[in-house]
């Protein structure tokens, strides 16, 4: 037993999870706003670290103003999504909106395919030094800041929804649109102000990932590997969604030590999340944290 | 999702009889007939290339009609319809090639594996519903494809595996003149199958599912047995237009069943028309002919300034892929009760041409 990797692999697994866990909560949150099952959020991470990249390579700015316009440039995609795609289809089937998210995706990752290439790019480096020594465990320097805007991201999350006005509103669209909208909230600036802040915070880790393992299209796996977390977590539940991200990441690894060290299947790593995802929906469909759908008829 | 039937004023229908019936009017069947005819004859006049073309809006018809069953009559969501195809496809390689059963009687035997599989994922599917259950066989997806990329003893491992050429009594059906006629005997095969059972009680039961469950089940509708049977159905077609697919290519590779066949099963019965049966066959053809038309217009366009500037030739499979992206999109915007809505309009126009409202 190889307790160093292992430990090793635990605190990877919950550096990782921590950033599944933030784009599993901008996930949540725009289910939560809209009641839309968004399955291109891996394409906002795609779509936000190809932009970063192109702005540091191309036009040399520094990493912060880059992610400046990265941000600028996300908020904007995010609300024109919102309101030419997504508005049109309120009131429809719920597998008219799965598959018009899905649509997109697919559209979205073929275009950054063909704009930037298959081949993965490595981001200019921004830290002096690569990895750091913390309680005899080889940390990069990378994946500390990663821990560190996901944490700061969580926070802020937190507060916006508990103490700013349009985080309340946004509450209140939520738990019931007429009320909302009796009570003088727009519930369209909700739907596209949602989809802004999703596109924005699931574009930081979109950018870290970049960081750590250079931008390809591989980084919109992380919109799939979403699922499990948020099903964990309960569909409607942001703290079950951060709780849910750092679970599959802790056992993403963990499986990898497994494998790695006694069952030599390989590939565990990808696959593990989704037997766990079928053994909750068998068991405990709504989650850990979710609402139940009472049906009165 | 679309009303059924656009049944002009002034057509009284007395009988159950006359309201079951698959042709309404004396001119539907023989319109059915006569394409039914020029199809046979299609072989004699268009050359590899078109036929090819044929061959694949066949099997993928085949496999889209199951998953409208599932989708568009019962109102499941299924996004890993094209793990069960590649189910079928290795099923009935597997079965010809390790067990000498003959082609023919392996592509129904395929079907019957692949329903097996499709009721043990449809088993949580009688506990789902929506989008829970979209996500459940969205993991079935990557779980059989995983499944595919690691039994070697069943599909060959990342090497793939060789299927045989259909074959009765010794006569090959192994070139694509050929073997158009055996995907023409299985498309109008299950497609009145198809029809046939939604003109039983399973198959209303299935639409009472999609339109209220809870009515449904007061009126002794089983739940939990017409969803798992409703799963088992559409995973039968996906294996029998998976096993056509085997020996058509005659090989099969781990590569080819991804999530993008999935969603573009999904964008043939979206773009046909959920819950409709000739709808399904007129999305699949736009289906396969849409990343087609990109090669034609990239071919069109070649040499000139437009081609040099974006590099259409090169970059030909990312263009195809974001044409099926877009046409679903669009058609959801625009469209969304799909083609044979379409379809039936136009009929409707003609019928009352001089005096269009």
């Amino acid at each position: 037993m190889n307790t160093h990797l292992l430990l090793q692999l635990v605190v990877n697994g919950l550096i990782v999870g921590a950033l599944y866990g933030v784009v599993a909560m901008s996930f949540v949150l725009i289910y939560k706003a809209s009641q839309v099952v968004n399955f291109a959020q891996g394409e906002f991470l795609l779509i936000g670290a190809w932009v970063c990249w192109w702005l540091l390579t191309t036009y040399q700015l520094p990493f912060l103003v880059g992610m400046a316009v990265t941000f600028a440039f996300m908020l904007v995609f995010g609300i024109a999504l919102q309101v030419v795609v997504l508005r049109p289809l309120i009131g429809e089937p719920i597998i008219s909106v799965i598959m018009v998210t899905i649509g997109l995706s697919i559209f979205f990752q073929a275009l950054c395919k063909w704009l930037f290439g298959v081949f993965a790019q490595p981001f200019p480096p921004i830290f002096q030094t690569q990895s750091v020594q913390i309680l005899g465990l080889e940390i990069q320097t990378v994946y500390l800041m990663s821990l560190g805007i996901s944490v700061a991201m969580m926070a802020g999350f937190a507060w916006f929804f508990q103490y700013s006005k349009h985080g309340l509103a946004m509450r209140a669209t939520a738990f019931n649109q007429q009320v909302a909208q009796s009570l003088g909230i727009s519930v369209r600036n909700v739907f596209a102000m949602a989809w802004a802040i999703s596109a924005v915070v699931s574009s930081v880790a979109g950018i870290v990932v970049g960081i750590v393992n250079g931008v390809s299209s591989a980084l919109s796996l992380y919109g799939i590997k979403v699922f499990p977390a948020v099903i964990l977590g309960g569909l409607d539940s942001v703290v079950g969604a951060v709780i849910g991200g750092l679970v599959i990441g802790v056992l993403e690894n963990v499986a990898q030590y497994v494998d790695g060290q006694y069952l030599h299947w390989g590939n565990l790593y990808e696959i593990v999340p989704f037997y766990v995802l079928v053994v909750i929906l068998m068991i405990k469909p709504y989650g850990l944290f979710g609402t139940r759908d009472i049906e009165r008829v | 999702m679309a009303t059924q039937s656009l049944i002009p004023a002034g057509d009284y229908r007395t009988t159950y009889a006359a309201d079951t019936t698959i042709f309404p009017t004396a001119g539907s069947r023989y319109a059915v007939w006569a394409g039914l005819a020029l199809l046979c004859l299609a072989p004699l006049v268009l050359d590899r290339y078109w036929l090819s073309l044929l061959i694949q809006i066949g099997y993928f018809a085949v496999a889209a009609l199951g998953l409208n069953i599932l989708v568009g009559f019962t109102g499941q969501i299924s996004i890993g319809h094209a793990a069960f195809f590649g189910f079928g496809a290795f099923a009935s390689a597997w079965l010809s090639n390790n067990y000498g059963i003959p082609v023919f009687f392996a592509i129904p035997l395929a079907g019957v594996m692949t329903t097996a599989v499709g009721l043990i994922f449809g088993l949580p599917a009688a506990r789902l519903k929506g989008l829970y259950l979209a996500i459940a066989t969205l993991a079935a997806q990557y779980i059989l494809q995983d499944f595919f990329a690691r039994a070697n003893w069943f599909t060959g491992g990342v090497a793939g595996t060789a299927a045989d050429a259909f074959s009765i009594f010794g006569f090959a059906f192994d070139t694509d003149h050929r073997y158009f006629y055996v995907v023409l005997a299985y498309l109008v095969l299950t497609f009145v199958l198809a029809t046939n059972l939604m003109r039983s009680r399973d198959g209303r039961a299935l639409v009472a599912l999609r339109d209220h469950y809870l009515s449904a089940e007061m009126m002794g509708i089983n739940l939990t047995r017409y969803r798992t049977l409703s799963f088992g159905l559409s995973a039968f077609f996906a294996g029998i237009g998976g096993a056509l697919y085997a020996h058509y290519l005659q090989f099969v590779s781990v590569e080819g069943f991804g999530i993008l066949l999935s969603i573009q099963f999904l964008g043939m019965i979206i773009i046909g028309g959920l819950g409709s049966i000739m709808g399904t066959l007129m999305g699949t053809a736009f289906m396969v002919l849409v990343p087609e038309a990109m090669g034609w217009i990239t071919d069109a366009v070649r040499g000139s300034a437009l081609d040099r500037a974006l590099s259409l030739k090169d970059n030909l499979s990312f263009l195809r892929e974001m044409a099926i992206g877009l046409v679903i999109v669009l058609f959801l915007m625009f469209e969304p009760d799909g083609l044979a809505h379409r379809w039936r309009q136009i009929k409707a126009y003609w019928k009352l041409y001089p005096f269009s409202h």
